[in-house]
């Protein structure tokens, strides 16, 4: 008879999934509003006195997410019964469920459209009131193979002869500059839907999305690391967490924005010397979901509070203080009334 | 008569060549021999790889422990409770779906236009690549039914994709079955589907059986569909099955080998470790469940 | 052939016509499933070709769909999937083949309990996982050294190529292997008899003779390969270029999708639209290769008693 071990042992193991999920906390998500409001507009976060619980959804940029992953890792773990949730389809994509009220949170590696229909326009017919809180700043940083010792700083101007849209199929460095050797330019450079090319792009092209197509492109920034590290000839970008973890196998390349040739470190990110390739993370909570929700409340304020040491721990820089006191002002002022 | 004669004596004398040719044939038996050795070799060097960069971090801790953005305290507990349920809930779908069409199609249908036509989608659609299950399931299930990037149109779609192999593996298990078996369940007084259910589905369980584990291990190696749908989250807690966020092993593996921390591909190699352990446990279940549901049978 | 459709009672009765329309239902799920990938793909392509002209798509080699100035050949495309399906197949082929034989006529049970674990090894392990091995072992390890790090860089059309061909080995081989031992013996025996080796029974027998099946395991490889994503994500890399030049980076149509669908690009815009354009184009490729496989079958097969 087929009604034998094989079915029984699928019945047990289902039973065994759905207890597994019961009992693990997966619980349904709790229905918006309906945790009463605790005391006090100023309290801090996590001695309340009931426990906090919801499901705070997030979404948005794959680079603000190193952090925001972190803060919900240690959220959860001092308030058991929240729940927290962290994707990663990319700021638009992100911005599209923000507005459309799925998600309470949106991490963006750029400041939001205003007028752009999916974003702005759609949050505002929504009814979602947002506010936009920086948490950390990413340099993004232009590398080259140690063995490279000609190519110690390059201009904006250079940099786009490298990775402009008119850049020819097959580019020698003494092309970028007379007395650069007549080697071939191995290009690298992150895929063209990251919020790092999208900036690179813009700043250095002066368009999003226009460069050139004969670079090796990955979305895996480690394999970048890679190919510029095994390739006396190469030059790529990335994000600044990236160069730091792999300081023995690259050499960052002093950028001159006009100012005069500027290596990226904390400070010089910190300070915006380093330009134009500093660039600002973004948080964007649902202001009107957080006066009426606490854990959403308290999460914001536990992220506020500890994004400098986040940030650096997973490889950005820290905002400095006094830019961090007015992001602190700034949502204050939004939803703690 | 005196045509042969002459033909005889100007034709070539046969030569064996013996030597020459068992020489061809062991050169084509070493090259035969090679190729598997090489195979051997391949897979090998994939488990070294692998165990190298993995063993190191592959622990208790690593498998009890949700992911987290610190190397030192990250695991597989949630992607791997993901893929588990993405696996029973598929394979729950999958066995009776699957083995009722395969049922229907070699024992009820006639062998008219619309069967065979019936017969061909399927062996087409076996064919189709996942990648295209993922967009179905992501037009159809996330979005139409609004179920959004949960567990269940996760599994909904694999089952999708599944399906067409585990109905073509049962009808071969059916039709092994020989006629004897029906003619006498017939002679009996047997309706046709008292005939299948007591005669003809036992004889074939194995077979059935083997198909479907096999087809669920493939579902818990896909990544492909499941990052179309949006399975990419990190969570910590354990999903609820309908409607929670979740991740599974393929895509949580994806997901590390791309962190900057040089730890990192370490987990990476160590979730990879997890999942081909399952991927042997769920073979080794295959052909146990063949070999015990076939020691019934007997013609 | 199913049995003689007899039952003993005059009339069926409704429990029986009511499984049996529920087994119909079943079955006919296929249906609907094709259905609606046809339908999904359809309708987007279709607003896809209101804004690009199709002959622009098909005969273009240029693509770029997120680097402006943007341009949708999909040839370019097309070229990295079947490049890459090439070189899998220049390994596949033998590879599949000389093991099949091995299988099926020269081993002994000892060979084939240890040959047939390796090949549902192979077969069982996901693709993710042999995507990493290229890229984390093949391509700096073999391909590298092998070939001279400037002639090859960390992506390459041979790296996929070569792990997808791993891939499609096992589907090669246990179908081939099952065309020739559905191969009379007495045929064999026939060309024993006759003085013939065993390389040439095989060559000359056992071979013809289950041509169609091997035919057709290999266009079947060859619609797996050109489906194939995860393994090609990882090891080809992301530059669409119309070349068929192996120690080349390329992109294929399956890495294309699953680009567009993890990037962070806007759904209803122009590009998200070109997944199901592409996607299309896949779809009616792995068909068009699975009705050849099937009618490749039944015109060569030989009928033998």
């Amino acid at each position: 008879m087929i009604t034998t071990r094989p079915s029984r042992l699928a019945a047990l193991a289902l039973t065994a999934t759905f207890a597994f999920a019961a009992c693990g906390g997966g619980a349904t998500p709790s229905p918006t509003g309906a945790t009463p409001t605790n005391g006090g507009p100023t309290e801090p976060p996590a001695e309340s006195m009931e426990p906090l619980s919801g499901t705070i959804a997030i979404d948005g940029s794959s680079t603000v997410f190193p952090i925001t992953q972190i803060v919900a890792e240690d959220f959860q773990i001092e308030h058991s019964d929240v729940q927290v949730p962290v994707a990663f389809s990319g700021t638009g994509g992100g911005f599209k469920k923000f507005c459309a009220g799925e998600t309470e949170i949106n991490d963006a590696s750029r400041p939001i459209k205003a007028d752009d229909e999916g974003e702005g326009i759609a949050c505002d017919a929504n009814g979602v009131e947002w506010v936009e809180l920086q948490v950390a700043i990413d340099g993004l940083t232009v590398v080259v193979n140690p063995a490279n010792d000609f190519a110690a700083c390059l201009s904006v101007a250079e940099l786009a002869t490298i990775y402009g849209p008119d850049s020819p199929e097959h580019l020698l460095w003494s092309e970028v500059r007379a007395g650069f050797p007549s080697e071939e330019v191995q290009r690298f450079m992150p895929g063209a839907d990251s919020g790092t090319f999208d900036y690179f792009t813009e700043e250095i092209n002066g368009e999003v999305d226009s460069s050139t197509s004969w670079a090796v492109q990955s979305e895996d920034d480690n394999t970048l690391v890679t190919g510029v590290a095994g390739d006396t000839y190469a030059i790529g970008y990335f994000g600044y967490a990236y160069y730091v973890e792999n300081t023995d196998k690259l050499k960052a390349v002093e950028v001159d924005g006009g100012n005069g040739c500027v290596a990226p470190t904390d400070e010089s990110i910190n300070s915006n010397e380093y330009s134009p390739l500093s660039r600002p993370l973004f948080i964007y909570p649902d202001v009107s979901k957080a006066k009426e929700r606490p854990e959403l409340k308290a999460f914001i304020d536990f992220y506020l509070a500890n994004t400098q040491a986040y940030s650096s721990e997973v490889g950005y820089v820290a905002l400095p203080d006094d830019l961090l006191a007015a992001e602190v002002a700034e949502w204050e002022a939004a939803a703690g009334g | 008569m005196t045509a042969a004669a002459p033909a005889a004596r100007s034709a070539p004398r046969f030569e064996p060549a013996l030597m020459r040719r068992k020489l061809t044939g062991t050169i084509f038996y070493g090259a035969c021999l090679a190729s598997i050795a090489f195979l051997m070799l391949a897979l090998a060097l994939l488990l070294f790889d692998v165990l190298t960069r993995g063993l190191p971090w592959l622990d208790l801790d690593f498998l009890t422990h949700p992911p987290s953005a610190r190397p030192a305290r990250a695991g597989v507990l949630t992607s791997f409770i993901g893929s588990l349920e993405i696996g029973v809930i598929v394979g729950a779908l999958a066995f009776p779906i699957g083995v009722a069409a395969a049922i229907y199609l070699a024992e009820y249908a006639a062998d008219s236009r619309l069967n065979r036509l019936l017969q061909t989608n399927i062996s087409n659609l076996a064919g189709v690549p996942s990648i295209i299950y993922g967009i179905l399931g992501l037009s159809v299930f996330v979005r139409l039914a609004n179920l959004g990037p949960t567990v269940l149109a996760g599994a909904l779609t694999l089952t999708l994709l599944i399906l067409p192999v585990v109905i073509i593996a049962s009808i071969e298990a059916l039709r092994a079955v020989p006629d004897a078996q029906r003619e006498g369940a017939y002679a009996l007084g047997a309706s046709r589907w008292q005939m299948v259910r007591r005669s003809i589905l036992p004889a074939a369980a194995p077979g059935i059986m083997t198909g479907i584990i096999l087809a669920m291990a493939r579902a818990i190696g896909e990544a492909a569909p499941l990052i179309i749908i949006g399975a990419f989250t990190f969570v910590t807690f354990v999903p609820n099955p309908i409607s929670g966020q979740y991740t599974v092993l393929p895509i949580q593996i994806f997901g590390w080998a791309q962190q900057p921390q040089a730890d990192f591909q370490g987990i990476s190699a160590a979730a990879i470790i997890v999942i081909l352990a399952l991927m042997l446990i769920l073979n080794g279940l295959a052909i146990i469940v063949r070999a015990r549901l076939s020691r019934h049978i007997q013609w | 052939m199913s049995a003689a459709s007899i039952t003993l009672t005059h009339r069926r009765p409704i429990g029986e016509r009511i499984i049996e329309r529920l087994l119909f239902l079943a079955a006919a799920l296929g249906v609907l499933t094709t259905l609606g990938i046809i339908a999904v793909l359809a309708f987007e392509t279709v607003e896809f070709f209101l804004q690009i002209s199709p002959i622009d798509f098909f005969t273009g080699t240029r693509w770029s769909a997120l680097i402006k100035p943007q341009s949708f050949g999909v040839l370019a495309l097309v070229s990295g999937t079947l490049l890459v399906t090439a070189i899998a197949l220049v390994i596949a082929v033998p590879l599949g083949l000389l093991a099949a034989v091995l299988l099926a006529e020269y081993a002994g049970t000892r060979f084939r309990t240890i040959v047939k674990p390796i090949l549902e090894t192979i077969a069982g392990v996901p693709t993710i996982v042999l995507g990493f091995f290229g890229l984390n072992f093949i391509a700096p390890h073999i391909l590298r050294p092998l070939l001279g790090a400037d002639n090859i860089g960390v992506f390459s059309a041979l790296n996929g190529g070569i792990v997808v061909g791993l891939l499609i080995t096992p589907l090669i081989a246990s179908i081939s292997e099952d065309a020739m031992r559905a191969v009379p013996r007495g045929m064999r025996e026939g060309a024993f008899a006759m003085g013939a080796t065993k390389f040439e029974v095989v060559r000359k027998v056992v071979f013809p003779a289950a041509l169609s099946g091997i035919m057709a395991s290999v266009i079947l490889a060859m619609s797996r390969a050109i489906g194939e994503t995860m393994a090609v994500v990882l090891t080809v890399g992301t530059k669409p270029q119309f070349t068929f030049d192996p120690t080349e980076s390329v992109q294929t149509m399956t890495a294309f999708i699953v680009q567009i669908s993890i990037g962070e690009t806007a759904q209803g815009s122009i590009e998200f639209k070109s997944l199901f354009a592409v996607g299309a184009t896949l779809f009616v490729m792995t068909l068009a290769l699975n009705l050849l496989s099937g009618w490749v079958v039944r015109r060569f097969r030989t009928g033998y008693s």
